[in-house]
Parts: C-alpha cells; structure tokens; sequence
C-alpha cells in the first residue's frame, strides 16, 4: 500500500508545475477576460462593473454580425469542402495508381504553406487586374470577367476556397492512411457479394474509418475558430467589412482601437460558443472513455 | 496589411524580451525613443533629430518599430509604461491616443518647459490644444500632416482634354469622362483608413468647416441628420462608381503610383503621398497636381507628437528636457519636416525653399483655413466604428445615402 501512495504523491508532485500553468495561465486568464468584459475599460483595465453593457454593443455592432455570419459561411464551406475534396484525392490515391508518391506530394504540398502564404497568393492570382481575369483580357477573352474577391457579397467565399486548397491536402493524408488500414478481405468480400466500389466506400469504409474523419473534423474546426491571418493576407477584411471574423474583431478593438472592454467581450461569447459546441463532444470523448477504461 | 501583423506579432514578442533586457540596461543618460518611422524617407527625417540631439550633448537610443500605422509602436511602448519600464520619449499620433496614459498619471508634465523656452506662444494653437489635457501640456508636436489632399495626374487629364477641377460637381464630371475615355478615373487604395480619409476630405471641404466641427466635435445628431451631410454622403457615394476593380488588395503607394505613372486620374491621399513622388523623381505640384480640398479649400491638422513618460532617474528627466528642447529648435524642425514631408509645428517659420504643395497648406495655415483632424477630436474606438460604417459603404454600391446617414447618427449619437 505505502509504496504505492508514495508514488503517486511523487507523481502528484511532478504535476504541480502543470497544475500551476493551467490554473494561472489559463483558467486564471480566462476568468481575468471576462472580468474585463463587464468593465469600461479602454486602453488599461478598469475594474468598475457596466453589467452587459460591452456584450449590447456587441450585438449591436453590424461589424460583429458579419464575422459571425462569416465564420458560419466560411466554416460549414471550409470543413465539407476540405472532407469532400481529401477524401476524393484519399480514394484517387487508394487505387495503387503510378506516380502515386508525386501526387500525394502534391496534394499536401499546400498544407506546408502557412495561411498568410496562401492568402497572400490567392490574392493576387484572384484580383481583377493582375490575376485570372487580367491574364484572360490580356490572351484575348475579353468579355471574362471573375472579380469575386473583389465583389464585398462573394469575397468570403473565395477565402473558403483558399482555406480548402491549403487544407484539403492534410485531410487526404488522414484519410489516405485510414484507407489503407482496411482489411483487403473486406473488398475481397465485398466483390464476391457483388457490391458496386461506390457503394463499397459509402456503406462500409467510411462509417469504419469514423474515427479518422473525426481527427479531420476536430483538426478543421479548430481552424475555423481561429481563422484570422489567412482574412488577414487575402483581404484585410474587405471589400469593407465584407470579410471580418471574430478574432480580427477581438484583435482590432485589443490593440488598435483601445478599447479592451469590447474585445474581451468578443473573447467571451467565442469562448462560450467553443464551449457550447465542443463540450459536449469533448466529453463523450474523453471523461466518458475514461471511466469505461477504469 | 498582413506584415503589419507579422510585424504586431514581432514587437509583442521583442517588448517582452526587451522588457527584461531594459531593466538592467537603463544606463543614466541614455534616452531611449520609441517611434514607427522606418521607411526610407521617414528614417531619413529621423536622422536629423538623432543628430541634433546627439550635437547637443544627448544620446539617442533609437527603439524603432516597424508597421506603418504605428499599431505596434503604440503597443510596445504602451506596455512598457504600463509594466513600470517606460522609454525616455516615445511617438503618439496628434490626438486621443495618449488621452488615457495621461488620465492615470503616467506621462510627465511638460508646463515647466513650456514656460521655460516660450512654447505656447510659437506653437500652432491648434497642435497646442491637441496636445493639452485641462490646461497642461503633455506631449510635444513635431510635424504637421494634412490628410485631406487630391492629387492628379496633368498629363492624364489634358490628353482628355480636362481641367483640373475646382469644385466637387468638376471633378464629377472630369472622373464621368475618364471613364469613357477608359482611364482608370479614380484609383484608390483597398485598405479601410484610406477610404476614411477620403470621406473625411469630402465631409470638410464640400461640407464645410463647420459641419464636420459640429458633427466630429460636438457629436451633433441634428447636424448628421441635416440636407447639408445627407448630399455629404451622395457625392462620396458617387465616387464609388469611378473606383477601379483592382481598388481591392492595392495600397495607398501603389494607387498614387498609377497616378505619378499616368494610369490613372485622380487619387485622394494626405500629403506623405509626395515622399512617393520625390522617390519617383517628380516635381510635387508641377508633374503631379495637388488640390487641398474642392470647394472649401481646408488644411486638416494631423501629425506626430513625442510623450515622454514619468521616470524617476534625475538624469534621464534632463535627457527629456533636452530631447524636447531639441525637437521643436526652428533648424531642427525646419532639417526634419523637409524630409518627412510635412509642415513645421511652429508658427514663424519662412516657407523658401518648399514645394508647391507645402505652400498651399501652409498659406491655409497662416489664413486659419485649418480644421483639427479626426484623431484629435474623436477617440479611436468612435473612430473605429466610424471606419467600419464608411468603409462598408464605399465598397457596397446596394447602400443608399440614406442608410448610411442613419448608420452615422446611430454611432455618432453613442
């Protein structure tokens, strides 16, 4: 008995400094965030109390509005488009096709650019006057005419489809490898039953590589969450406001517009949203596993 | 944009490591400057008070950050007063920023000085008032910028046979013709300050003085709601029509470039945009044209001002003084806004040698012909929401004049 609770004791006691990081740093920040949230604090924290005064402001702000509706378009296009496309490059690769190492190069390549990179790029390829629609003039087809990024009502759509091109790549590699782990008899099987290919991978492989379509799920939505560098390099924001999320709202009003009040009000309803939509997921995953394991 | 942010990220991580490094480093007569004056005609400036004050027995220590709208700066610095490690002297736009650092007490008061040497008596008043908070001084002003200019291409507009225009329904008519004419009419940069500033240049100069005071200063609901900002906010709306699709992802250089190049009309821009023309090896005023405001011809004060934050070592107080005393020395501010481009802050200042375009908005200076910019009279948070609404506007044709005044009333009402 002794040695045992000895050991744990030093385990407990390797733990501290963890225990210290995460109720300092994080729990402790968390709560500072929304303390400040309910103060009219500007450029220094205050610590008087307006109520919900900051979160009103909020939602009455046509700014704040947007990147909400922004981050929902661009994570519902940005989290299918990314499955959709990486499971159709997993399956084009699963067919032991030639040159398969150059295309699974390929297709993860983009994965190695970071955001900025990519939005920077997409850019300039998608601006009316030095990219597609330039080129296009320029070879003769002047009636092509393609300037959604510069369209404030289709500019968001054309960051998803950036968001996909960079991220899809990493999606296949996941899936690539859950394909591979099929067991080669259930095809065999499958083809004496008869059984179309396409009925094969909807009605059999996917619902058994569920668990790798989860990672991809979880990986894309934080992503989604923090999406902020690739509106950043691609748009600024603009045309207008027509661009903006969330976390260029909280970073705007933290450091440019000095008023830190509603910035981490911002940062309290995202958290809480994060909090609502992942909870739940979060502990089906972990705490209930766990103590089916126990 | 996005190498203001990388930059952003950059300074956080530099002002925590410095902040450690500075601690120890504080030697006692060191005078430590924060500023954001890194491009090539902006470092050039700078120099001269480096070499002025270092002539003058000081030592600069120059703790520049880069990002051109100074975001980084101001955070940097800001955090260093706040954590008890300030610099000697750091920059601040003329106006509110430094509004809250004074209200807790943290930056030095410069009255004494300001006694000693007969500033109040030789600083624009306008600058002066910015610069004051109850009656004190605070900061010491520097430069003298105006935002709200037009500039345009001569050559352009007399291949379309054109003359530059004198009142806002010209220049409607010039920008209807060089559309024909399948010039780019209007070229404008995508980013959201820009577009502010070109409403703020519509607001003064076909509106007038006195409406932007009582809107900006005074926060008139009555005044936003009246004819005079509603036919304000069609004649910007108007403007919308003459941008180029290629507006989105340009910045502010490269839309006067199109014009210093000939490509396009017209580009409204305040008047840094000559540091892009003095680069280019054109003549501000003769190759390029500048209107300091149709209709209402109005200098809009703007520029940049030092603060120098309390400190407690006696010989870093005096390397304050003298840093102030230098700043504002007639040679010193003459050697220095030459090369920023700017206007000296001090009134007696003789206009030989400078540009045509410093001429004009000096001449609108000495007439009062002037307004405070939107900096000073507003806080950056009201100016933010301002951005916002004016810059969804510019880029969204489906929004009515009507809509937009609505919006401004909301914000301006608080």
């Amino acid at each position: 008995m002794k040695p045992l609770r000895l050991r744990r004791l030093s385990a407990q006691a390797a733990l501290i400094p963890t225990w210290v990081i995460v109720i300092f740093a994080y729990l402790g920040t968390i709560l500072w965030t929304i303390r400040i949230s309910f103060t009219s604090s500007g450029i220094l924290p205050k610590y008087d109390f307006v109520g919900f005064e900051q979160y009103e402001r909020l939602f009455r702000s046509a700014r704040w509005i947007i990147s909400v509706q922004n981050l929902a378009i661009f994570g519902v296009m940005f989290i299918v488009g990314c499955l959709v496309l990486g499971f159709l490059m997993a399956v084009f690769l699963d067919q032991r096709i030639k040159g398969e190492g150059i295309f699974r190069t390929i297709f993860l390549y983009p994965y190695a650019m970071s955001f900025i990179v990519t939005g920077l790029v997409w850019a300039w390829i998608l601006n009316p006057t030095l990219g597609i629609q330039h080129a296009m003039h320029n070879w003769g087809w002047t009636s092509f005419s393609f300037d959604w990024l510069a369209r404030g009502d289709r500019a968001i759509y054309m960051v998803g489809f950036a968001g996909i091109w960079q991220s899809a790549g990493l999606v296949m590699a996941i899936l690539l490898a859950g394909l591979r782990g099929i067991d080669e008899d259930i095809w065999k099987a499958a083809r004496v039953d008869g059984i179309p290919t396409w009925r094969v991978y909807i009605s059999i492989v996917i619902p058994m590589m569920s668990g790798m379509f989860v990672t991809a799920i979880v990986l894309l939505a934080i992503a989604v969450v923090k999406v902020y560098d690739i509106v950043v390099a691609m748009t600024g924001g603009g045309p207008g406001i027509s661009t903006e999320v969330p976390a260029k709202f909280v970073i705007d009003y933290l450091f440019n517009r000095q008023n830190i009040a509603l910035a981490t009000a911002a940062a309290s309803v995202m958290f809480v949203a994060v909090l609502v939509v992942l909870g739940p997921w979060l502990y089906r995953q972990y705490f209930r596993k766990e103590r089916r394991a126990a | 944009m996005n190498t203001v942010t990388k930059n952003r990220a950059l300074a956080v991580v530099a002002s925590a490591a410095f902040g450690l490094a500075g601690m120890q480093a504080q030697a006692a007569d060191k005078a430590e400057v924060i500023h954001w004056w890194t491009s090539g005609g902006e470092h050039a400036a700078v120099m001269e008070f480096e070499k002025a004050f270092d002539a003058q027995g000081g030592d600069w220590v120059d703790a520049a950050v880069a990002g051109g709208g100074g975001d980084a700066a101001r955070t940097d610095g800001i955090n260093r007063i706040i954590g008890g490690n300030p610099p000697t002297a750091m920059q601040f736009n003329t106006g509110k920023q430094f509004d809250e650092l004074v209200s807790n007490g943290l930056l030095r008061n410069l009255d004494p000085l300001a006694k000693e040497y007969g500033w109040k008596d030789k600083i624009n008043p306008v600058l002066l008032n910015a610069v004051s908070v109850d009656g004190h001084m605070y900061a010491v002003p520097v430069d003298i910028h105006s935002n709200t200019w037009l500039w345009y291409s001569p050559e352009v507009l007399k291949k379309a046979g054109l003359e530059p225009p004198k009142t806002w329904d010209d220049l409607l008519t010039d920008l209807a013709a060089l559309k024909k004419d399948g010039v780019i009419p209007l070229a404008q940069a995508g980013d959201a300050w820009t577009q502010v500033l070109t409403f703020y240049n519509v607001l003064i100069t076909q509106g007038g003085k006195d409406l932007y005071m009582k809107i900006i200063k005074d926060h008139d609901v009555d005044a936003v709601k009246s004819p005079e900002f509603l036919k304000v906010a069609e004649t910007f709306g108007k403007l919308r029509d003459y941008v180029d699709p290629g507006m989105q992802g340009r910045q502010w250089n490269q839309a006067i470039a199109l014009v210093i190049d000939n490509k396009a009309g017209f580009n409204f821009m305040g008047d840094w945009a000559k540091g892009e023309i003095d680069v280019n090896k054109k003549v501000p005023g003769k190759d390029v044209g500048c209107i300091p405001g149709l209709g209402h011809q109005t200098y809009w004060v703007g520029g940049d001002v030092f603060v120098f934050p309390k400190v407690k070592s006696k010989a870093e107080q005096a390397s304050q003084a003298l840093l102030a005393k230098v700043l504002l020395e007639p040679k010193v501010q003459l050697a220095f806004n030459e090369k920023k481009g700017a206007v000296p802050v001090l009134k007696d200042v003789s206009s030989e040698g400078m540009d045509q375009c410093a001429q004009k908005g000096l001449a609108l200076l000495k007439s009062g012909d002037y307004v405070p910019s939107s900096d000073i009279l507003i806080t950056p948070d009201m100016s933010g929401s301002i951005q916002d609404l004016v810059s969804a506007y510019f880029t969204d044709k489906s929004q009515t004049p009507q809509q937009f005044v609505d919006q401004f009333a909301a914000i301006i009402g608080g």
